[in-house]
């Protein structure tokens, strides 16, 4: 097939405005947040200019745009040994450890900025019950940083009134700019709405990042950011498998629907070492609402069961089979594990899979009226109740819809359970991203630190002057949202030291802005030159929509890579198989065809996807085992095998070739073992 | 669907400096029909549900429809966000009524002040671990 190019023939040339500023945080979400707030604060006595590209409004973009119920990483009285313990036994034992505990021991401060920012977090009353966020500013409980104890629904996990975390978190962010802007004397550095597409190297030093080139999504005009340094916080990838919902449910996906895989795309793109992109999360939810489980299971202790009321997690026939193949995995019952063990009962069709709302329910009301005796109790329940909804309202309010719909009130029915189609991310409860420098005082090996390819920089990646945080810092999750937000704090104020350790450089490129212009433009000249060719633009031999590019995206890792419809079966002939689909692919992308400024969004968002799905499948392809067990299985290697692969799986891909190199990293373990958990 | 716009609440926001569901919407949906002057939502199967759009919209024209790929007709989730709580009415499809109000910030919104009362930086300890804010010294992994 012929390529296309763009010289500007058939859609109109946009503006273009060239920015040069010192650190540029690409992505608006909790870690450019975090990065904004610790950056600028640095940032201002030197006169450094940071200035930060998100592709919507901060108010509400990233992950945490709808709110939160729970912040899921607070250390409060824990040691972070133990969180590392925590994060490494759910990530089936390959982690990085020094990143983990050097979050783990940062994490608290953050939550008790957003406290004292406005943030109602809940405390414990005097009565043993919890207080809301207002009840407990009331009943003049201390504050988080005082000691203050909040509720906890889990070791790691503490209760808030989160509609608003978002907001709060982005009001002192875009504070912490406009002190920077008085400090530096720039009219603007923050920019919404501009979608950025690709970074580009240094033109003399090709292993240092340089540029960022994207567009705004409400006019024509490309924006080139020459930058010192780059805080890369964009996200993880959804809607990359074709998830279980069809047509319009597919928006509700688990994870925000708007995380495209960018993050991945742009680091990989230019050159940075990615590691455990075989990693993805599968995550159990109620069923196609996709609404949190963690504070049913935690805190109102409800079960899940088969539909026949059996804990499928005690089943000691599957538990023997599973130990026979993912062996002493097995003892702690990782997401994962529990993942697998819950898909085999319902292969049994064993299903429905339920949580049991309505035994919780009754447990709690009893306990209660016990206790308190009848009328109080009952106001305690009407209590938990109205915390059980907004669970759901703060943070998946379409599942408060649909229980609605569906005329389930829980403490009457239980509710169905559903492993959901997989996703890529690195904060939550999964690991996918790059491979990152760590902190050099936790007797790691010199290679993550010190003697790092890319300077001794905390959350630098490989490439020099490309900071990670948030999803896309690898190998190390259970971040979630306070940690993203003190990891952004991290790299930001690595990336100020790196800056001012290079005080003589100055970013150039090989490519002219009007390159940049037509490369990124590219979807509109195909869009228009053929447009006319058929009385129905949506249908045409010539190019690919976006949303039959993600359709056919889907289509492929769904089948080959382990999605839902092979129950996320896969092996190395249907991996070989689905990259050779994949390819072709990427040949039809130079076919992308957009109509306007929100499709071209959407084809270059997509673009990220399928680099996002390479790097993913060419990761399991090389991992010779199942790592993952209740997230994906290779067929051909269903075992854990720790002899050979307790490993980091790392790869690099080559922009210019088209070509990748995988290879195995050794792991290294900093924290002595967990004590045996008991059953 | 998602977020539907009701045609005869909506006022295009002709009297603010920008339309407000435009704005806010994290996966840019809500666009304007200039020649209406009515916003719509132009892809409802990327509408997250997050209700951003709903919150926000001054007129309260928008509201969500859940998705019929599964969800039964009937049933409705109606916000009322103020400056410091939001009220949620629940409609289930048989008729029950559900209504909770939760905090939703305890201090004015605009008041963050991210510096107050925050120690200056100090560039001796750029190179270490900790932040600005950081008084006590970080722990290390003990062997």
């Amino acid at each position: 097939m012929e390529k296309e190019t763009c010289t500007f023939s058939f859609c109109a040339k946009p503006a273009i405005e060239e920015i040069e500023t010192d650190l540029l945080l690409i992505g608006g979400g909790m870690a450019c947040c975090g990065a904004a707030f610790e950056g600028a604060r640095w940032a201002n006595p030197k006169k450094m200019k940071i200035t930060m590209v998100d592709k919507a409004a901060t108010d509400r973009s990233g992950a945490v745009a709808m709110g939160l119920s729970a912040i899921n990483t607070y250390m409060g009285d824990n040691d972070p040994v133990d969180y590392v313990k925590m994060v490494r036994n759910d990530l089936m034992g390959i982690v990085r450890e020094d990143l983990i505990y050097d979050l783990g021991r940062h994490v608290d401060d953050s939550v008790q900025l957003f406290e004292e920012w406005g943030l109602p977090i809940w405390k414990m009353g005097d009565d043993g019950f919890s207080l809301d966020g207002f009840q407990a500013k009331e009943a003049g409980k201390t504050s988080l940083r005082d000691g203050g104890k909040p509720v906890r629904s889990g070791k790691w996990q503490i209760m808030i009134n989160g509609e608003s975390y978002k907001v709060i978190v982005a009001e002192a962010a875009k504070k912490a700019l406009e002190s920077n802007r008085a400090a530096t004397g720039e009219k603007t550095n923050h920019y919404e709405r501009v979608f950025i597409v690709k970074l580009y190297n240094d033109a003399k030093e090709p292993n240092r990042v340089a540029a960022a080139a994207g567009f705004s999504v409400r006019e024509n005009k490309i924006y080139i950011f020459k930058a010192k340094a780059m805080v890369l916080a964009a996200g993880g990838a959804v809607n990359v498998f074709r998830p279980r919902s069809t047509q319009e449910g597919q928006g509700r996906a688990w994870y925000p629907v708007w995380n495209s895989g960018s993050g991945y795309a742009l680091g990989l793109q230019a050159g940075a070492e990615l590691t455990m992109m075989e990693n993805r999360f599968v995550p159990a939810r109620f069923k196609d609402g996709y609404g949190p489980v963690g504070a049913w299971f935690l805190f109102f202790k409800a079960k899940a069961t088969n539909s026949l009321g059996e804990d499928y997690c005690v089943n000691p026939e599957a538990l023997a089979e599973a130990k026979k193949k993912y062996g002493k995995y097995v003892d702690n019952l990782g997401t994962a594990i529990r993942n697998h063990l819950m898909m085999r009962d319902m292969k049994l069709g064993k299903g429905p899979i339920l949580m049991r709302t309505d035994e919780a329910m009754a447990a709690i009301n009893k306990t209660f009226k016990e206790k308190l005796g009848d009328k109080e109790g009952a106001k305690k329940v009407k209590h938990l109740e109205a915390e059980a909804w907004e669970d759901f309202l703060d943070m998946a309010i379409g599942q408060a819809g649909l229980w609605a719909a569906q005329n389930i009130e829980p403490d009457k029915v239980p509710s169905e359970i559903m492993p959901t189609e997989p996703y890529l991310l690195g904060s939550h409860a999964g690991c996918a991203g790059f491979w990152c420098c760590g902190p050099d005082d936790l007797g790691a090996p010199e290679e993550w630190n010190k003697k790092w390819v890319a300077g001794n920089y905390n959350r630098s990646s490989t490439v020099k002057g490309l900071f990670m945080c948030g999803d896309i810092c690898g190998a190390s999750g259970h971040k979630f949202s306070s940690g993203s937000h003190a990891e952004g704090r991290i790299a930001a104020k690595s990336a100020i030291a790196f800056i001012l350790d290079n005080p003589n450089y100055k970013p150039t490129i090989n490519e002219t802005a009007d390159h940049l212009a037509a490369e990124l433009y590219l979807p509109f000249e195909v869009y228009e030159k053929y447009k006319t060719l058929t009385t129905d633009p949506l249908i045409n031999p010539n190019y690919i929509r976006p949303k039959m590019l993600q359709t056919r995206l889907q289509k492929i890792s769904d089948e080959y890579f382990g999605g839902i419809s092979t129950w996320y079966m896969t092996s190395k002939t249907m991996l070989d198989a689905g990259l050779q689909k994949l390819q072709v692919l990427k040949e039809d992308a130079s076919k992308m065809a957009a109509s306007n400024l929100h499709e071209l969004m959407r084809c270059w968002e997509n673009y990220h996807r399928i680099l996002s799905v390479e790097a993913h499948a060419r990761h399991i392809l090389f991992r010779e085992e199942s790592r993952y067990p209740g997230y994906y299985y290779r067929g051909d290697f269903d075992l854990v095998d720790d002899t050979n692969w307790k490993c980091f799986v790392n790869s690099k891909y080559d922009i210019a070739t088209d070509k990748w190199e995988v290879k195995k990293v050794p792991y290294v373990q900093l924290v002595e073992d967990a004590a045996p958990v008991k059953h | 669907m998602p977020s539907y716009v009701i045609t005869e609440k909506c006022d295009g926001c002709k009297a603010q400096d920008k339309t407000a569901c435009q704005y806010i919407c994290p996966n840019d949906l809500m666009t304007l029909n200039r020649d209406l002057m009515k916003a719509f939502n132009q892809e409802p199967e990327q509408c997250w549900e997050c209700y951003n759009c709903v919150k926000i919209c001054p007129q309260q024209a928008i509201e969500i429809r859940a998705y019929q790929d599964f969800a039964p007709l009937g049933a409705n989730v109606i916000p009322m966000r103020g400056t410091d709580s939001i009220m949620w009415t629940i409609k289930f499809r048989n008729g029950i009524l559900k209504r909770f109000k939760f905090p939703i910030r305890t201090t004015v919104e605009g008041s963050v002040d991210p510096y107050k009362g925050k120690p200056e930086v100090d560039f001796a300890k750029l190179k270490q671990v900790g932040f600005f804010t950081t008084t006590k010294a970080m722990p290390v992994i003990k062997k």
